[in-house]
């Protein structure tokens, strides 16, 4: 990969790490009202998603449907209670909608749908799909002539789904440079470890054997999460398509959801998450 | 060694295709589309040879995406694709695209109620001895029960064209049922395909047939087997399972003693179904005849020969027709 991106200002790097923070606070607040939720796998992606949306993706504050935005599909659906507060900063949807998250007929929901919330490029929920989703985003601009990314966050446990190998093959095939995957290497799916309950490693090999650009980087440093995404923002179309894979931990930022099983999803009791506020604030 | 001199219509794909003239209508319309400038993109998955698009890529090979054997993979694709502002069109065999990529349909088309087109073609038991994986008996009653999708059967090429036209500017997704474009002729030029709408072949005074897609021409044959006989069939083309044209089947029901569907399904769930639903709805007394498959897998056999063991060909039909009325008294 050929640099021709600025490095990341160190001004940059700390505004992605507030807006992580920003994130992880958010999400323990929305999951205070829905009374459950996937605390730690947001956790994991906090940085990336940061750093996607103040750094990376080009995006218009208040026009969710800019025809030429950058696109960003969760694959790991799961995580949309740390997208959407995000989705609110941009002024894609009104920041009262978030107070009453999950309740009856608010259209947030632990899985993000493209019908009910605005800057929701396409929905998610049953892992798997939005590679493929991505893939045909990406490809429609060889049609329509407009110019974007498409950005896929993907899970490393939503791996095991093989759909996701049929959209790594005809990624590849038909040269779709546009399009880049993110891997949140957390290592956890619900069971247990991921290369316990079915292992996916050598994982950078595996994409570059499909014939994708592979790239591991530490998903919690946010220089490094900038600067790499930035870098395959800049890159020219007819490339082969890229996967970073970004080595995470599970929860990261709350001492005890780290790398712990039970922390998939959670509840919290009003002292549990007064500890786990006074250790986000404190990060 | 002297090579083999092979006759070449024995294994050339596109001279089989000949054999297809309903596939042809399939790549015409849809490069009319193209040359009235919708934003269309044609995709299937190793079958263009199979549903005939090899006609369409000669002809728009830009508009062209092979996708290889990643059913799931196309379905999904073709709804980032959608979303991105294009009108994908999408052909794999009928059982493929509602049994392997039921999920895909359901979530990421039906309930985004994005403009992709579904055509599931060699649907029933068209593909013969090709066994149970590649029959779709099932393919009504799924895509029937997504919510958002129009489940359209064309009952020859020429509706299919006349279909595809209709639903051209159509804001949400379609499943066109399609067989395996060797249908008989139902229809002649100036045909006009209407959303959820019927069409009716005559009125019967003891028994409406109302068929869909491969079953219309049969039924038509039948009707005239029953009519030597003198019994008075009339039959109505569902061309559309859903929506279903209600009003059309209250009309038979009013005009007809006895009701009979016909299609290359499984009786439950499909049109017999559908029809069922409306007649229990409306609280009607008319009995109702579900032909189909009889909730069974299919035998192995050639296509002409399993309609005929099923009674889904003209005098079969005919025959079922006339048991039931004898029944009836």
């Amino acid at each position: 990969m050929t640099t021709t991106t600025p490095a990341p200002s160190p001004a940059e790097v700390e505004r992605i790490n507030e807006r992580a923070r920003f994130i992880r606070l958010e999400t323990v607040r929305l999951i205070s009202i829905a009374k459950t939720g996937h605390f730690a796998s947001t956790f994991s992606c906090a940085e990336l998603m940061a750093a996607l949306y103040y750094g990376v993706l080009r995006l218009r504050h208040g026009e969710p449907d800019w025809p030429d935005r950058d696109r960003f599909l969760l694959g790991k659906g799961h995580v949309a209670v740390g997208l959407y507060p995000l989705l609110a900063d941009w002024g894609f949807l009104d920041k009262d909608v978030l107070d009453e998250y999950t309740r009856l007929g608010n259209p947030l929901g632990d899985h993000p749908d493209m019908r009910k919330v605005p800057g929701v490029d396409f929905s998610s929920g049953s892992l798997g799909h939005n590679l493929s989703v991505g893939l045909g985003m990406a490809m429609a601009t060889r049609y329509t002539g407009r110019d974007y990314r498409v950005f896929v966050l993907l899970g490393d446990g939503e791996l095991h789904e093989g759909q996701n190998w049929e959209a790594a093959l005809a990624a590849a095939h038909h040269r779709v440079g546009n399009l880049i995957a993110i891997v949140d290497r957390n290592h956890y799916c619900l069971d247990g470890e991921v290369d316990d309950v079915n292992g996916i490693g050598p994982l950078a090999d595996k994409w570059r054997s499909f014939g994708w650009e592979a790239l591991t980087i530490d998903g919690h440093d946010s220089a490094v999460v900038l600067s790499t995404l930035r870098e395959l923002r800049d890159r020219r179309d007819d490339a082969a398509p890229a996967v970073v894979i970004a080595e995470t931990v599970k929860g990261k930022g709350v001492s005890f959801m780290e790398s712990e099983v039970g922390w998939h999803l959670g509840y919290l009791d009003s002292v549990d998450e007064s500890r786990v506020l006074a250790e986000l604030r404190g990060a | 060694m002297a090579s083999a001199q092979l006759n070449e219509g024995s294994w050339h794909l596109l001279m089989l295709l000949d054999q297809a003239p309903g596939l042809h209508a399939l790549s015409d319309a849809l490069s009319d589309l193209v040359e009235a400038g919708h934003p269309i993109v044609v995709g299937t998955a190793d079958l263009k040879y199979s549903n005939g698009l090899v006609r369409f890529q000669e002809t728009h090979p830009d508009r062209f995406v092979q996708f290889g054997i990643s059913e799931q993979n196309m379905i999904s694709a073709a709804a980032g694709m959608a979303a991105a502002g294009l009108q994908p069109y999408i052909a794999t065999f009928a059982s493929f695209m509602a049994l392997l990529g039921c999920e895909q349909v359901r979530t990421d088309v039906a309930y985004t109620g994005l403009p992709v087109r579904l055509i599931g073609h060699h649907t029933g038991i068209t593909l013969g001895f090709y066994g149970t994986s590649h029959h779709a008996t099932e393919d009504l009653a799924i895509m029937r029960s997504l919510a958002g999708l129009d489940v359209v059967a064309p009952a020859d090429g020429l509706a299919l064209g006349a279909a595809i036209r209709a639903y051209a500017d159509h804001p949400g997704p379609v499943y066109f049922r399609i067989g395996r474009g060797r249908d008989p002729d139902v229809y002649s030029a100036g045909y006009v395909h209407e959303r959820g709408g019927s069409v009716t072949h005559g009125r019967g005074g003891d028994l409406t047939i109302l068929a869909t897609g491969s079953m219309v021409h049969p039924s038509l044959e039948a009707r005239e087997l029953l009519d030597a006989q003198g019994v008075s069939a009339g039959v109505v083309d569902l061309h559309t399972v859903k929506p279903i044209d209600v009003e059309a089947i209250r009309r038979a029901a009013d005009e007809s003693p006895l009701l009979m569907t016909v299609e290359e399904h499984n009786v439950i769930g499909g049109l017999g179904g559908a029809v069922a639903e409306v007649l229990a709805t409306d609280g009607s007394g008319v009995p109702l005849h579900r032909h189909g498959i009889r909730d069974e897998y299919s035998l192995i056999g050639p296509p002409t020969h399993l309609y005929r063991h099923y009674r889904l060909d003209g005098p079969g039909i005919a025959a079922e027709a006339a048991a039931r009325l004898a029944q009836e008294g």
